[in-house]
Parts: structure tokens; sequence; C-alpha cells
């Protein structure tokens, strides 16, 4: 569901690789033929860099398949569904932290269960935690920021998004539902 | 020491992985051969995505100057280094994930904390292509409530984190 229609155009991510690729080749060029030493440190810092990080990534990619595969869409979409009010939230926020979604898998996602009649206070918690906090990120963030901070982090942004969904909850007019 | 512990955990954890979905062919155990197909399709994605990510961060780290980024987001930088900082996270592709690497680089040419947190912390609210794409199944209203609510919030977290940190003398780890 990550990749499959990764080589089309009309699919996000195939967009995101095809422009991806051409800022990359664009860049690439102009630098080699601005400067070929600064352009081959460059590549060499990238090769390095890549190196070191891999296993971090192979952690979270193993991480990725175990939570997919034992919470698949369905069973996110029925956690979410199964309680609306604070509690909903709660379970929302919850579950948003610790799966790992592309946007264009977690936005239809979030559209149809506001379909059918999900809060959107709910649907807010859910989307901001998934973009923001990250417990498949830990391996990744760890290395960047350290094991505290990568947790005082997420904490605090876990707190950012219970605001944001009692603020969406408000506008909506959906409080004491 | 730990860091070395860390990546034979590390490796531990790729071995019994690849053991367990091995097992799970043989026995034809369902959940694990999923696990590990989805580990395979999700490993091309990222081996096409991440050369060309890491790329640019260093061609980002080679022609961009030391002193560029430390006027726009050092430690003298004023409130519009948020709105710059804003921006660059608006720009960034994939999630979290492509999100450390730049934000290390930032540290590394001299952007003060509050902001490299506020630029992690914004590209998980404020991507572009995300944004137009939670707008168009959401609504303008959803999205505009969110982003409303977040940013100032986020700068105001990033900026006491980085301010309580700095004081401490914790800096990014680099490589």
């Amino acid at each position: 569901m990550f990749i499959q229609n990764a080589n089309t155009n009309s699919n996000p991510v195939g967009a995101t690789m095809v422009f991806l690729y051409a800022t990359t080749a664009v860049a690439l060029v102009i630098s080699l033929a601005v400067n070929r030493a600064k352009t081959t440190e460059a590549l060499i810092l990238a090769i390095k860099r890549l190196l070191k990080i891999l296993p971090a990534f192979a952690t979270m990619m193993v991480l990725f398949s175990v939570t997919i595969t034992l919470l698949p869409q369905e069973t996110v979409a029925r956690m979410i569904g199964r309680e609306s009010g604070w509690m909903g939230v709660a379970i929302a926020a919850g579950v948003g932290s610790i799966v790992f979604m592309p946007g264009f898998i977690a936005f239809p996602l979030s559209g149809a269960l506001l379909k059918q009649g999900i809060p959107y206070m709910v649907l807010a918690a859910f989307t901001t935690t998934l973009m923001m906090v990250g417990f498949l990120t830990y391996p990744l963030e760890r290395e960047c920021f350290g094991r505290s901070v990568t947790l005082i982090r997420n904490a605090i942004c876990l707190l950012i998004a219970l605001i944001v969904a009692m603020a969406v909850g408000l506008v909506f007019g959906e409080w004491g539902t | 020491m730990r860091e070395k512990a860390e990546q034979i955990a590390q490796l531990l954890l790729a071995i019994a992985f690849g053991l367990f979905v091995a097992a799970s062919y043989l026995i034809d155990f369902q959940p694990g051969q999923q696990m590990g197909e989805t580990f395979g399709t999700t490993a091309l994605t990222f081996l096409g995505l991440l050369p060309c990510a890491f790329l640019l961060i260093a061609l980002f780290d080679v022609w961009v100057k030391r002193e560029t980024v430390e006027r726009h987001l050092g430690l003298g930088s004023g409130p519009q280094a948020y709105v710059w900082t804003m921006l660059l996270a608006g720009m960034t592709v994939g999630g979290l994930y492509l999100a450390f690497p730049v934000a290390c680089s930032l540290a590394k040419k001299g952007a003060r904390l509050g902001l490299i947190f506020a630029y992690v912390n914004f590209a998980g609210v404020c991507r572009i292509p995300m944004i137009a794409f939670e707008a168009s199944v959401m609504g303008w209203k959803f999205t505009a409530a969110r982003m409303i609510v977040s940013i100032p919030l986020v700068i105001l977290a990033s900026e006491l984190l980085g301010i309580a940190l700095e004081h401490r003398g914790y800096t990014v780890h680099l490589d």
C-alpha cells in the first residue's frame, strides 16, 4: 500500500519522486558545472551519511512492517471510529502517534471517517499526531537529537496535537457531544 | 560504547526480523509473510527516495555558506527567522524521517536550536502538498483551524525548548 502505485504519475508518491529526481538532477548538473571538487565532496558526504543512517532506517522499516501488519488500515479506522467524544480524541491521538501513514493514505481515510460521522476533533487528533509525533521514527530522531530530547519533542507535539483537537472541536461546535 | 551497543541491537533486530520472515514462509504463517512483503516494498520506496534526498542535503552542506545560515537562522536572528523556517519546512518532501537529516545540516551551519525544533515540527504541520491534500478532503475550515492553532504553539514550544537546552549546553548530534 506504500509503493504499489509509485510508478504512476497520478499518484502523489510518484509525483514526489519525479519532482525529487528532477530537482536532484538539475542541482547535480549545476554543481558539477561550477565546481567538480565540491560536487565530489558532496557525493562522498551523501554516501557516508546514508550508510551511517541506514541501520536506523532499517529499524524503522522493521517497526513499520510489523505495526502496519498488526494494525492495518481497517483496524485503525475501527479503533478511531469506536468512540466519539474526548475518549475518541485520546484514542485517536494514541493511534496517530504509533502508526505511520503517508498523507495520501491518511487523508482519504480521515475523509471516509468524517462521512461516517466521526467528529472533526477526533480526526484532528489523529492527523496531527500522525504528522508530528513519531514512535516509528524514534530510531532516526535519536540519531539527530539524542534520546531525551527526542522524547521531550514528541511529548510536546502530543500536547500540541491535543490542544489542536480541542480547538478544532470548539470551531466545529463539537464540545459536549 | 553505547552507540556500539545500539548498533548491535539494531543489527540483531534486523536479523531476528529476517529469520522470522523466512520462518513464516517455511511454515506458511500469513502475517509474517505480509510483514516481509511490506518491508520489501517500503525498502524499495526508500531506496528510491533516500539517495536523492541525501545528495540534495550534501549539496546544501557544500554550497551554502555557514554565514548565510547563521545570519538568517543563527543566534542573532529575529522573529522573521520563523517565517524562513516555515517556508523551508513547507518544501520538505516525505515526512519527519527526512526532516531530521535536514535539521542536522541546519544545526551544523549554525542555526539556533529553537529554529531546528521549529523546522522539524513545522515539517509535520505545514508541508505544502500535505495542506492542499488535507484541505481538499477535510475542508478549508478544518485545515485553517488546525494551522492557526498549531503554528503559534509550535513557535512557542520550539523557542522555549531551544532556550532551555541552549542554557544546558545541548547540541544536536552531528556526523
